[in-house]
């Protein structure tokens, strides 16, 4: 057992151990990012494209020349899938997840090193499958990233894509709902038995609560999706009827399928998929109480009430999957439920905003370029949050349903709002991940860029959809109503366009800083929790082969009577007067 | 020295030539060390088979919901009649979860030759099970019954495929559990063999769980 146990505390020397299969979970965090970071560009390029098709519907590109409409569902299918899955699922939860969460619990490492790195590796793989679609014959799927059967379930008679291409795409996302299962089985046995002494659930960050929520979501809900994939991938090559119905003509040829249901799928893929929703926006919602907290230089509001409330969330997020599917013709008793249920998950939202705005009070807060990000991120949640409201009520939706209205609100809420969590969090622990800083007035610069721009691309497109605009067309010059919208379309992709760019700034400036940035000392936030007291970047076992002790709880700012304005979380109470919890 | 950070007191201990004060700070006190790299402490190991265990049941529920649906949707459901051999096939699987609790029966009154006899009981009962199962589907197949003659049979292959599999899984722990040997089984306090059994017997109740579906359900 020691000679296992010392040989396992060792660093390993070899570039193959240290950087690619590394077991290490800062390791592991970064590539975890840096594969986000990848898809995350990825993911740009193709939505570019599709804006450039939507506003010069003749355009001719080089190479391919005319953008095809099914060329554009396929842009379409593969943009929601890379950010929905390989950015928004990866980055903030397993990328920062897995960097962060054992420092702040002063652990040495996850649980299961071994399994950590084998979830990085499937879901790599998962990765370079989904991008193989894009080269098969027929290209990449054009069912969507929700994959509507029977569109995904019949087969390359049913459209070009729906062959190989969305073959590939089940296979990707399988191999992607392993690796997230390992991680999130992690996640939680490093939560529930790795912390520090004196670490009780109630002084957890609510960064490490949040990663906590997510992967007892994500363990509850990658399973249901592995079962409907293996169902949908039967459906297409072993002539199963799940949810292919009888009597289907495809390109003039009756179907040998009878009886599936196509509602079927949408029911297992939304209960899967409204609490992934979930798992792309929880992590920010902790990143910013963190951030917020840390620059507001006060205790975060309302520390129990953020606990229960994105517990909350994380619960109510399994039982309102029905309000994805208002227009489907579902029975209006459940559409009902769905409905309230759906709503009132705005108590537990309005709880975390009014304490975030809470924190922010009277604070003395300190305008970084990550604060900035999180005051950004709140400002979208609620923007997104409110059309939210709207969509849950079945009458509203009937209308807005399959309109870019929809489009605009899940792109402020879950999209950009947690892409403003990973760049709050980016600019937050850089210096503890590089020992540098990033440029702060880049970073400001492309803060200012990026919250106007995303507000310029999406909020008009709520606009368009209470214009009647549908959702998913390649171009509108067949609509009556189409070109009247033509200019709103130009700006939006111009927009667009400038916004992208605005991300360059990005990527100079966090390459840049890893170089040329400042130096950064231990603790350069003033900040409490335990990820500050290990230098930086933390050697291979955090804290040198002992276990920290904590203290107290994880934001004690400001308080009364100390010379400093942040007690650490691992001081002993006798030096300051005694705490509450 | 209240107002240093860890990161100094490191330094000062590395200056010192030395490992922090030794005596676990970690204070588990269960051998196992405080983290992932000084070893994993027991209790994680159970806490992830538990959850692991979580999400193969929401796998398993999964289909099961589907099940339900679909069959609910009437029109082309035609009951699939069970092979008898199930029943068989059943009676061995809890047969095997019985030996591997004497085998750690065994193990905890130290008797090494008991738990290898029925440790290996138990291994080949597990075997015994599938190739059961695969007798199932022949079964099946010579009444021309396939994966895609109906939803119920789909189902059936489905549910026995997917319950078969992780089964597998099981017995490469069986098997590992076994290969290690008595002294690794000492050394660990049994662990391996706790949660392979605690893995098997998971399985065994399932299965139970899914054959009264099937049966009841059809």
């Amino acid at each position: 057992m020691s000679t296992d146990a010392h040989a396992a505390h060792a660093a390993p020397t070899g570039f193959v151990r240290k950087y690619i299969f590394s077991t290490d979970h800062k390791v592991i965090g970064l590539q975890y990012y840096f594969l986000a970071l990848l898809a995350a560009f990825v993911g740009l390029a193709l939505s570019l494209l599709m804006r450039l098709r939507l506003a010069w519907p003749t355009m001719e590109f080089p190479l391919t020349g005319q953008m095809l409409p099914e060329q554009y569902l396929a842009l379409m299918t593969m943009h929601g899938t890379i950010m929905v899955f390989f950015v928004l699922t990866t980055a903030p939860q397993s990328g920062f997840g897995n960097y962060i969460l054992p420092i702040q619990i002063g652990a040495a490492d996850m649980a299961f090193p071994v399994l950590n790195m084998l979830s990085f590796w499937f879901t790599f793989a998962a990765f370079v499958v989904l991008l193989a679609a894009f080269f098969v014959q027929g290209g990449a799927p054009i069912s969507g990233w929700t994959g509507y059967a029977p569109l995904s379930a019949i087969g390359e008679s049913a459209g070009p894509g729906l062959g190989m291409g969305q073959t590939l795409w089940i296979i990707s996302i399988a191999i992607f709902c392993g690796a997230s299962l390992m991680g999130a089985l992690n996640f939680i046995a490093t939560t529930v038995d790795l912390r520090a002494r004196g670490l009780s659930l109630m002084r957890m960050p609510l960064t490490v609560w949040a990663w906590f929520i997510t992967a007892i979501v994500a363990l509850l809900a990658f399973g249901v999706l592995l079962a409907a994939g293996i169902l949908l991938l039967l459906d297409r090559v072993a002539g199963t009827s799940f949810f292919i119905p009888g009597g289907l003509v495809v390109t003039e040829k009756l179907l040998p399928h009878e009886g599936g249901s196509p509602l079927l799928w949408q029911h297992l893929f939304w209960f899967f998929g409204h609490p992934e929703v979930y798992i792309a926006i929880l992590p920010s919602m902790g990143i910013a109480s963190h951030v917020l907290a840390t620059f507001s230089r006060k205790p975060i509001f309302g520390y129990r009430a953020m606990v229960y409330a994105i517990a909350t969330i994380g619960f109510l997020g399994f039982c309102v999957w029905g309000h994805h599917m208002f227009a489907s013709g579902m029975s209006p008793y459940s559409a009902i439920a769905f409905s309230l249920l759906t709503m009132s998950i705005g108590v537990p939202s309005a709880i975390k905003t009014f304490n975030w705005l809470g924190t922010l009070w009277g604070g003395r807060i300190r305008f970084t370029t990550a604060m900035l990000f999180a005051l950004g991120f709140v400002s979208l949640f609620v923007s997104g949050g409110v059309s939210g409201l709207f969509l849950a009520q079945t009458s509203v939706d009937q209308p807005l349903h399959d309109t870019p209205f929809v489009v605009g609100h899940f792109h402020l809420i879950m999209g950009v709002a947690s892409i403003f969590g990973i760049f709050a969090a980016t600019y937050y622990w850089f210096p503890k991940m590089f020992a540098r800083h990033m440029n702060e007035t880049i970073g400001k610069l492309h803060f200012w860029l990026t919250f106007a721009g995303v507000y310029v691309v999406f909020m008009p497109m709520h606009f368009m959809g209470l214009f009647g605009q549908p959702r998913r067309y390649p171009d509108l010059q067949a609509l009556s109503f189409g070109s009247l919208l033509d200019p709103a379309h130009k700006f939006v992709s111009i927009a667009a366009l400038v916004t992208g760019a605005a991300q360059l700034l990005f990527l100079f400036n966090l390459f840049w800083s890893m170089k040329k940035g400042a130096q950064a000392e231990l603790n350069p936030w003033q900040a409490t929790t335990l990820e500050w007291t290990v230098p930086s970047p933390p050697p291979h076992d955090n804290f040198g082969g002992r276990t920290p002790q904590v203290y107290r709880g994880p934001y004690e700012y400001s308080v009364p009577g100390e010379t400093e304005d942040f007690v650490p979380q691992h001081l002993p109470a006798s030096t300051v007067q005694a705490q509450g919890d | 020295m209240p107002g240093a950070t860890l990161a100094e007191e490191l330094r000062t201990a590395n200056d010192r030539g030395g490992r922090p004060p030794a005596g676990d700070p970690g204070g588990r006190g269960d051998g196992w060390g405080g983290g992932g790299r000084a070893g994993t402490p027991r209790r994680a190991y159970y806490t992830g088979l538990v959850l692991g265990l979580g999400t193969i049941l929401m796998f398993f529920l999964a289909l099961v919901s589907a099940y339900i649906v679909r069959k609910g949707l009437g029109g082309d459901w035609r009951a699939t009649q069970l092979p008898p051999v199930l029943w068989l096939n059943t009676g061995v699987l809890a047969a095997s979860s019985v030996t591997l609790e004497a085998a750690r029966r065994s193990f905890r009154q130290g008797e090494a030759a008991g738990f290898a006899r029925w440790w290996l009981a138990g291994l080949l009962l597990g075997i015994g099970f599938l190739a059961g199962q695969l007798v199932a589907w022949r079964q099946l197949a010579a009444q021309g019954v396939y994966l895609a003659s109906n939803a119920s049979s789909s189902f059936f292959y489905v549910f026995t495929a997917a319950h078969g599999l992780h089964l597998v899984g099981g017995l490469c722990a069986l098997l590992y559990v076994a290969a290690r040997g008595w002294s690794h089984l000492l050394r660990t306090d049994g662990l391996a063999a706790g949660m392979a059994a605690a893995y098997w017997h998971f399985m065994d109740g399932l299965w139970v769980f899914l054959l009264l579906l099937l049966y009841f359900g059809r």
